[in-house]
């Protein structure tokens, strides 16, 4: 496997003055025994709500954090420990954070990733090139960074992150705040890098469509510690969800009883809405309501992947 | 080697990052000429008093004054240097970025504040020097190896000056609040490089105390160096006496940081 991670925790020790001289310590448990692995190729979604240790996690990968315990892996390397080795292997982008030289034109921050790097002049600029065309950074190489907006920063982040022709690419939020065109190109992007080059990713954001459009597997953390791992169309299982069957009746009639597979949750004159476990065909229930009631019509609603997870943050918390 | 290649960039990218700021750069061309010719006066009272004070005559305190008006930014004597970005990153977590890179933090920030205080040193600190020169009398050398002797005892004071700075900057790892150690290096800077007095003017004990610390590498050298009052190799070996323990101290410094190091933020 070429990530793989197996009962890694993180401890922080947070220290808070609670008055004059006098200091509480107490022990934040920001990832609590996670294991998961990841293939190589693999594209992988990373979701949780704030604060669940998606960051630490990938701060560990990366190695600049170093697990409290557990066993991490990348390529066969302890991040912590060779950090510098494990480098020239990966690409990361932290969305709200920026690799590139804040006062200079884009070019020169990549130019620095020729060197640092050492990437051999013509992929360099083969790499460059594809960069530019497909996220679109043509007019911007001459531009300060301080100057671009945070979409085209953070395309030019993306692009800074892949020079090097990494095996591995971490994202932590790289669609934060941006518009929707600019979350279609960076996306698209993703696909393609994915699909062409086989870069493995591992994709963490607050945004479920760039997750329903980029990832066949998602892994869900909460309070540090994994609630799901398998692929999104699961989720909804997993999340007790239910698909809705809306009825149209001939004419008003009260709720419809069909035992327990199914239940009413809305009538509103002779339409009315059955609720029922999103594991399960239709079909049985469609034949029953047909069989004992006056039906007109009928259609089948799907789950909104958004509401399945906020249930999902909602129930570990109250948990 | 490669790595050369990398750190010959970052440090051209630290010189051309100090060059965009042309507004700063003019108004600090201001300040120090205006700062000069008020030390210079202040100076010329004091050694009208004290002819001879610390074994500098007239001309000689005139030039130890622009000298230091000259390489006031060079050597960010008050802090405002490299270390002031560095500090920044790692209070705001920014540091990861540098962390997860193939590169040495140190070597990383060195070249990173040699190019800004190479830029500095022709962008800050001729113009106030040339000015001095022009309108003053000073004690300046007429050969050119005591020139380039000087230069060099200049480019080791840079050295010693990133790594005091770099140390106090690395505390930010330990402590939230970046102010105190701002503020202490500050102070220290003003007074031990000797930009308020010549530090052979001190009195004994306090004056041989200060000409040993590291600070005295940076101003108090390059000038007895350029004046000729002290041999450039006697110079250069306490320069780089104090460099090479600096940066050692930075070094373990740097790896305990990492070590245990808390990435802050998301
Ligand atoms: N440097 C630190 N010191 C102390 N506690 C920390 C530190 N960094 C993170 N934490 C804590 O660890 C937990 C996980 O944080 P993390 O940044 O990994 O969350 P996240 O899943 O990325 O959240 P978000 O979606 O808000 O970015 C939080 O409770 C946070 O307060
Ligand atoms: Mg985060």
């Amino acid at each position: 496997m070429f990530i793989e991670v197996d009962g890694v925790e993180k401890v922080f020790d947070v220290r808070r003055k609670t008055g004059f001289l006098k200091r509480e310590r107490r022990q934040v448990r920001a990832v609590d025994s996670i294991s998961f692995t990841v293939a190589r190729g693999e594209m992988v979604g990373y979701i949780g709500p704030n604060g669940a240790g998606k960051s630490t996690t990938i701060k560990m990968l990366t190695g600049i954090l170093t697990p409290s315990g557990g066993r991490l892996r990348v390529a066969g390397i302890d991040p912590s420990r060779e950090r510098t080795r494990l480098a020239h292997r990966i690409g990361v982008v932290f969305g709200q954070r920026t690799t590139l030289w804040w006062d200079l034109p884009l070019i020169d921050s990549y130019r620095l990733m020729h060197r640092m790097y050492r990437i051999p002049d013509d992929r360099y600029r083969e790499n460059l090139d594809r960069c530019v065309e497909l996220l679109e950074l043509g007019g911007l190489l001459e531009v300060p960074v301080r100057q671009l907006s945070l979409g085209q920063r953070m395309r030019g982040d993306i692009a800074a992150a892949l020079l090097h022709d990494p095996e591995v690419l971490y994202l932590d939020e790289p669609t934060i705040g941006l518009d929707v065109i600019s979350k279609a190109k960076v996306r698209e992007f993703l696909r393609e890098l994915n699909g062409e080059r086989g870069t493995t990713v591992l994709l963490t954001t607050h945004d479920l469509q760039d997750i329903e459009q980029l990832c066949s597997r998602v892994m869900v953390i909460d309070h540090g510690r994994m609630v799901y791992d398998g692929a999104l169309a699961g989720l909804h299982e997993a999340g007790g969800s239910e698909r809705i069957l809306v009825v149209d009746l001939e004419r008003e009639l009260p709720p419809i009883e069909v035992g327990s597979a199914a239940r009413v949750v809305k009538v509103e004159g002779p339409r009315q809405w059955l609720a029922f476990p999103a594991g399960e065909s239709a079909a049985g229930l469609v034949a029953r309501v047909a069989a004992e009631y006056p039906l007109v019509d009928l259609s089948v609603r799907e789950p909104d992947i958004e509401a399945v997870i906020a249930r999902m943050y909602a129930e570990k918390a109250t948990a | 080697m490669g790595s050369g290649r990398l750190y010959a960039a970052v440090a051209a990218g630290g010189f051309r990052r100090y060059a965009t700021y042309r507004a700063a750069t003019a108004a600090g061309v201001f300040t120090n000429t205006v700062f000069g010719i008020i030390l210079v006066y202040t100076y010329l009272a004091l050694w009208d008093e004290r002819p001879h004070l610390g074994g500098y005559d007239q001309t000689q305190a005139v030039t130890y004054a622009w000298l230091g008006q000259a390489l006031y930014s060079t050597l960010a004597i008050q802090g405002g240097g490299a270390e002031k970005d560095l500090m920044a990153r790692i209070r705001t977590g920014e540091i990861a970025v540098d962390l997860y890179r193939p590169a040495d933090l140190q070597l990383w920030w060195l070249a990173s504040d040699l190019g800004r205080a190479v830029f500095q040193m022709l962008g800050r600190g001729v113009i106030p020097f040339t000015f001095g020169a022009l309108f003053f009398s000073m004690a300046l050398p007429q050969d050119i190896t005591t020139w380039v002797a000087f230069l060099v005892a200049v480019a080791l004071a840079m050295i010693v000056s990133f790594g005091i700075r770099y140390l106090a900057a690395l505390m930010m790892f330990w402590l939230m609040d970046d102010r105190g150690v701002t503020q202490t290096m500050m102070i220290l800077g003003i007074f031990c490089s000797g930009m308020t007095l010549p530090l052979n003017a001190f009195p004994d004990p306090f004056g041989d105390i200060v000409q040993s610390l590291p600070w005295a590498a940076q101003l108090q050298m390059p000038a007895n160096v350029l004046m000729g009052e002290v041999s450039p190799w006697h110079a250069y070996a306490f320069q780089a006496g104090w460099a090479v323990v600096l940066l050692a101290a930075g070094r373990l410094l740097q790896s305990a940081a990492t070590r245990r190091v808390v990435v802050q933020g998301g």
